[in-house]
């Protein structure tokens, strides 16, 4: 008999897989896009499961409203024909099928023959607080912000260098493009620029 | 410790489905050669299996520090795509194509 919390994990893990895979596969780009933000979604619900609340919304927050809408804005952006780009799918397909399945006999042998130790008793260095005392957000703001300071530290400095090289990348300077220059507008004088002219009436200049 | 509520799911379930995932991720990398767009998102879907991995780990040995380390995973997951995102803008508007066999001005 299939208890509740099983059903939902088979339900989120099959859609996560089944959208993965739609990833891979999808003709249209923004198509392939759009899966994987259904499989971070499907993700999401399963940290949920796990217990993992705050990795579940930072996940659908990072992801599903920052990476993926770039990724998305990008496939828009660029006007590339990408029926072209897909030619050589059917070549490599068995070669990439045979290492796909090599690879997860690998895994699944290690797994198998780790089964045994996955239940033995490890050394636990922040132990998970009961979630009626503390909340998953407030146990691991806990130990980020005093154990983990210093890498702590150090991503948001990842973050800083990953927006600035973004942004010198992307920066283009138009030399034909009409810019206002604050300084020589603040620079200025009155006598650069104005000029009286005296004209008596009815002669002109 | 009180453990949520995992019904008979097993930590073996979820390395299972991490590890079907890795592998589609890898396999999307060699089945998309030419498209560049979704290699990156292969890559998301790599990092993805490796933090369902790492949270499964962290509920089932009950050690938080597993969870912490996804924060972090996701940290770089994020810089990673955008500056591979800004590489492939600039690449676009200096050549015109992204497409991979193209990309070989340095190899001398």
């Amino acid at each position: 008999m299939l208890d509740f919390a099983s059903f939902v994990f088979y339900v989120l893990a099959a859609l996560t897989i089944l959208s993965a895979g739609l990833v891979i596969s999808a003709r249209n780009p923004v198509h392939s896009v759009l899966f994987l933000i259904l499989a971070f979604f499907n993700a999401a619900g399963l940290f949920v499961l796990l217990g993992a609340e705050y990795i579940a919304m930072t996940l659908v927050i990072v992801y599903v409203g920052a990476v993926a809408v770039l990724f998305l804005f990008v496939v828009m952006m660029l006007n590339i024909n990408f029926v072209e780009l897909r030619q050589g799918f059917l070549r490599y397909l068995p070669a990439g099928l045979g290492v796909a399945v090599l690879l997860f006999a690998e895994l699944f042998l290690v797994l198998k023959a780790s089964i045994g130790l996955a239940g033995a008793k490890a050394e636990v260095a922040h132990a998970i607080p009961s979630p009626a005392d503390v909340t998953n957000t407030v146990a691991i703001g806990n130990i980020l912000y005093t154990d983990f300071f210093l890498p702590f530290q150090l991503s948001g400095l990842i973050l800083l260098v990953a927006m600035i090289g973004a942004i010198v990348l992307t920066l283009r300077h138009r030399p034909d493009s009409r810019r206002q220059k604050i300084f020589r507008q603040v620079n200025r004088m009155k006598e650069d620029t104005l000029v009286i002219v005296k004209s008596n009436p009815g002669e002109g200049a | 410790m009180q453990q949520p509520f995992f019904g008979t799911i097993g930590i073996e379930h979820y390395l299972v489905l991490s590890s079907l995932l890795f592998v589609m991720g890898f396999c999307g990398i060699f089945l998309n050669r030419k498209n560049i767009i979704t290699i990156l998102m292969s890559i998301e879907l790599i990092l993805l299996s490796v933090n369902i991995n790492f949270v499964a780990f962290s509920t089932f040995l009950g050690d938080l520090t597993g969870q912490v380390f996804t924060v972090f995973v996701l940290t770089v997951a994020a810089a990673e795509a955008a500056i591979g995102l800004a590489i492939l803008v600039i690449y676009y508007r200096n050549r015109g194509s992204i497409a991979v066999e193209d990309i070989n001005l340095m190899k001398g």
